[in-house]
């Protein structure tokens, strides 16, 4: 009884993921004279809402020289508006019980607040506040670069392994936007103006740019009527045309070197893939999420048992793929090798790994593993309110809908494993290869010996 | 994203009234001697099994540092009957997630399965066998120590890790919580050694099991027993020594980094410790209040010194510390030592104005839902009132603890847990300065 009961919720489960007719089903949709799109995805198990708010902008909209001024205008974000002070809107929602952030991406800018549910109202006029009054004021301005600069040399100019990604990002793309880092090159950051920030705000910052997603215990006919009330007397405008910029083709491999203080020394592979642009006919993205599962999706997949366990190549090894982007995709290799091993013995070892691959195929068991655990994961992730809402906004972030999140998961349940031979046959190329290492640079002897002293 | 988690592989770190009921936490001693703690929730098909030894690295024999870590991490990499491979490829197989960790007084496993009986109880029986056979292979871990000496190497060039460990040897210096394994401790590791912390420390005295989802109370004290029983039994009660205060100290190491790492810290806070709340409620408006905290004021909006900037307590079974940190570029490191040094100096003698204590109480009480809005989240909280042994009604008395917080006893709380005669401080990088 208990056991078939129990089998009963998750087909349900399955099912509402599965099959979330329009109109019916959670989530629901609507969209506002101004153009601003409000989701609602409906989930009572507590009593907590989180929104998000979503600018279809982000660093791939940069023009050369102002690199960053997506992420610096997120943190512009925070200084105030006529009717909210510099540094008010964190403290109206610490004071809300709430939390808040934002991030920036390659393709959006999203701001969110996790709050108790009765507080949902009030996030909702913070943002449609912020959405068109912002003040950008410059001695504000002078503050936050700076703090935009040192949170470049914390996350970046001091992390090896992020300007190993910055530089390899430059050379694997020669004129697509996704070439330069999101927080912006520094002497771009030097140079940045009040001005830049505010002519990205007003191109960009505007309704018919935007979507809102709302997860938690909440009606959504009410979302919506409060979204009427905040957001709908804000002006829409027309925006500027985007260019597509397609990256030219690549004809052969290209390498590059980083050195920076380290001790272990890193290897990343980068081969230009496609990304889901259309939901139905496109197949090779499902079959390249799978052979990122079966090379990288457990302890014991094939890097892992081969590469580490087995041969001991590598200390660390695995792969990165994501399969929706706006811009270019890439499938990434990447690990360090053993003590006593080479940074080119690992990159044969990558390269022997796809190889095999491509020349025997996948078992039929580790691909039905990859695709257990992506339908675990599926409910796994019900439990976050939190993710819920950003799996909604970075699937609409890429120009696909959140109500074909259940089919893309039908697509990967259908892959074959002549699917995933065929793409490690097809895309694994030199001519579409960038190479990236890390070449680790001892620290000086003489910085090595702490001393400690007495204060007093 | 998944890439930062492949590039960081060797790292191994409303209304009150309406909201103030936590879940209904049951608690029961396990024939076998574990302690118990369930909270019953079908709104989702999951669960989640989390078990928690007193084998923290604080319990790594003098001489032995990486012990305790080491012996986590080969739990399940190799059981009776059961090599790694088909151990993962098991769980794999019926999309159950296994993961672990050790801090300074817990090692940890924890296992979120489907509920579904054709999943739940497979992926179970593989954390029962994770939890009492485990083989500990001799070339597994000659494999594992060169992994973690690799790791603990690349540590040794991290402005961050050098910061964090020269403060954590200067705060407990004669004590466990001050202990460090070095590439040779790890080096020095045999296979007898981790025989014989797993047999002394993971044993069901010093076992607390915390258990969040979809299964009846039946059920789930059927499956106490099951993963606990096999579990070896003994007496010993784990203790640790209580540390002694250090002296305040400067250490300066240099460093390239484009940035000094800042810390400071002393040993503060025990759990159970009555000022608990007034010393949480405080540190909220000194350091831990995200936006609105007087360190990110000063340090952060007015003069653009830091990204990040923080101070917290982290309660242990023994003193635990208090500790601040932040980054700054190199040139500006003694200006913003003295602003931080300013901040809490200003703070201990002061504490926080009537509003600064209003604006936390409306935080900390208002947030409290969004501290257990997922299974996740309940789980964490529970574990550790089941560990250090909190009060059962410790979420539902939450709010109305934090309310009852005065200024005059978060200054009398700061004055007696946090000292500047105490108080180490670390600088990596920014030498030239001097």
């Amino acid at each position: 009884m208990l056991c078939s009961e129990r089998i009963t919720r998750l087909a349900l489960v399955l099912v509402i993921l599965a099959a979330p007719m329009p109109g019916l089903a959670n989530p629901f949709e609507h969209q506002l004279g101004n153009g601003l799109r409000i989701i609602v995805k409906e989930d009572r198990r507590a009593q907590t809402a989180a929104h998000m708010v979503w600018y279809r902008a982000g660093g791939m909209d940069e023009t050369s020289g102002t690199t960053g001024v997506a992420h610096l205008l997120e943190h512009m974000m925070f200084k105030g508006t006529p009717s909210t002070g510099a540094g008010e809107f964190s403290r109206l929602v610490a004071a809300a019980g709430g939390r808040d952030n934002a991030f920036t991406g390659k393709d959006y800018t999203a701001y969110f607040q996790q709050v108790p549910k009765q507080k949902l109202a009030q996030m909702m006029q913070l943002e449609a506040d912020r959405m068109r009054h912002l003040n950008l004021d410059p001695k504000e301005f002078e503050q936050e670069i700076k703090v935009v600069m040192e949170e470049r040399r914390a996350r970046t100019d001091d992390e090896p392994q992020s300007l190993l990604f910055e530089q390899m990002g430059a050379v694997a793309l020669q004129a697509h936007p996704y070439r330069v880092p999101i927080i912006g090159w520094m002497n771009d950051l030097e140079n940045m103006t009040v001005q830049d920030a505010r002519d990205w705000y007003e191109r960009w910052y505007v309704p018919n740019n935007a979507y809102v997603v709302v997860v938690g215990d909440v009606d959504h006919n009410e979302v919506f009527k409060l979204a009427e009330q905040y957001y709908g007397p804000l002006a829409p405008r027309a925006l500027p045309k985007r260019k597509p910029q397609i990256e030219p083709e690549q004809t052969g491999i290209r390498r590059l070197t980083v050195k920076a203080p380290a001790e272990l020394p890193v290897v990343v592979m980068a081969y230009k893939v496609p990304v889901i642009r259309d939901v139905e006919k496109d197949a090779d993205p499902y079959a390249l999420e799978m052979l990122s599962a079966i090379l990288d999706g457990h302890d014991a997949a094939r890097f892992s048992r081969n590469l580490i366990r087995e041969q001991r190549l590598a200390i660390s090894a695995g792969t990165g793929y994501d399969s929706t982007a706006r811009g270019p995709g890439m499938f990434y290799l990447l690990g360090s090798p053993s003590e006593g091993k080479t940074r080119a013995d690992l990159e044969a070892g990558f390269r022997a790994e796809i190889a095999r691959i491509a020349r025997d195929g996948v078992a039929a068991d580790e691909l039905s593993r990859a695709k257990a655990q992506r339908v675990a994961g599926q409910i796994f992730k019900l439990d976050s309110m939190f993710a819920q809402a950003m799996e909604i906004g970075q699937l609409e972030a890429v120009g696909l809908s959140y109500r074909q999140d259940a089919r893309m998961i039908e697509k990967l349940q259908a892959v074959s494993a002549d699917q995933v031979r065929a793409v490690a046959q097809n895309y694994f190329r030199d001519e579409q290869l960038t190479v990236a290492e890390l070449d680790p640079q001892p620290l000086p002897l003489s910085l090595r010996v702490p001393s400690a002293t007495p204060r007093h | 994203m998944k890439l930062a988690q492949l590039l960081c592989p060797l790292c191994l770190a409303l209304s009150a009234q309406m909201a103030a009921a936590g879940p209904k936490i049951e608690h029961w001693i396990a024939p076998s001697g574990a302690r118990v703690f369930f909270v019953e929730n079908h709104s989702l098909p999951i669960l989640d099994v989390q078990v928690d030894f007193a084998a923290g690295t604080a319990y790594d024999p003098q001489g032995k540092a990486g012990l305790a870590s080491l012996t986590q991490a080969l739990l399940d990499m190799g059981v009776r009957g059961m090599d790694e491979t088909l151990l993962s490829n098991r769980l794999g197989d019926l999309g159950a997630q296994l993961s672990g960790d050790a801090d300074m007084d817990r090692a940890s496993v924890s296992l979120r399965t489907l509920s579904a009986a054709d999943k739940r109880v497979p992926a179970l029986d593989v954390l029962r066998a994770v939890l009492t056979s485990p083989q500990f292979p001799a070339d597994v871990l000659e494999r594992e120590k060169a992994r973690t000496v690799a790791g603990l190497k690349e540590e040794l060039t991290r402005p961050d890790a050098i910061a964090s460990n020269a403060l954590w040897a200067a705060m407990y210096p004669a004590h466990a919580y001050g202990r460090q394994a070095t590439p040779e401790s790890v080096n020095a590791l045999v296979r007898a050694d981790l025989v014989a912390f797993y047999r002394n420390n993971y044993t069901a005295q010093r076992a607390t099991m915390a258990m969040v989802g979809d299964l009846s109370r039946a059920q789930a004290e059927i499956l106490a027993q099951e993963l606990t029983s096999g579990l070896s039994s003994s007496s010993a009660v784990a203790t640790l020594e209580m540390p002694q205060l250090p002296v305040a100290t400067e250490q300066r190491i240099a460093h390239p980094a484009a940035q000094a790492h800042l810390m400071m810290g002393m040993p503060a806070l025990k759990r159970g410790d009555p000022d608990f709340f007034p010393l949480v409620v405080g540190n909220y408006s000194l350091g831990g209040g995200g936006f609105v905290s007087r360190l990110m004021k000063e340090v952060r909006e007015k003069r653009g010194f830091a990204y990040s900037v923080h101070s917290y307590f982290l309660p242990l079974a023994q003193t635990g510390p208090f500790q601040i940190g932040l980054q700054t570029k190199k040139a500006q490191a003694n200006d913003a030592l003295k602003v931080a040094r300013d901040v809490l100096a200003a703070f201990i003698a002061e504490g926080p104005s009537e509003a600064e204590l209003q604006a936390a109480k409306q935080n900390l009480v208002g947030s409290f839902p969004l501290r257990l809005d997922s299974n996740r989240k309940i789980l964490d909280n529970v574990s550790v009132i089941g560990f250090y042994g909190l009060p059962l009604d410790y979420l539902d008395r939450y709010a109305e603890n934090v309310e009852r917080v005065t200024a005059a006893e978060i200054r009398a709380a700061f004055a007696r847990h946090v000292k500047l005669d105490n108080m180490l401080t670390v600088v990596v990088g920014g030498l030239e300065n001097n």
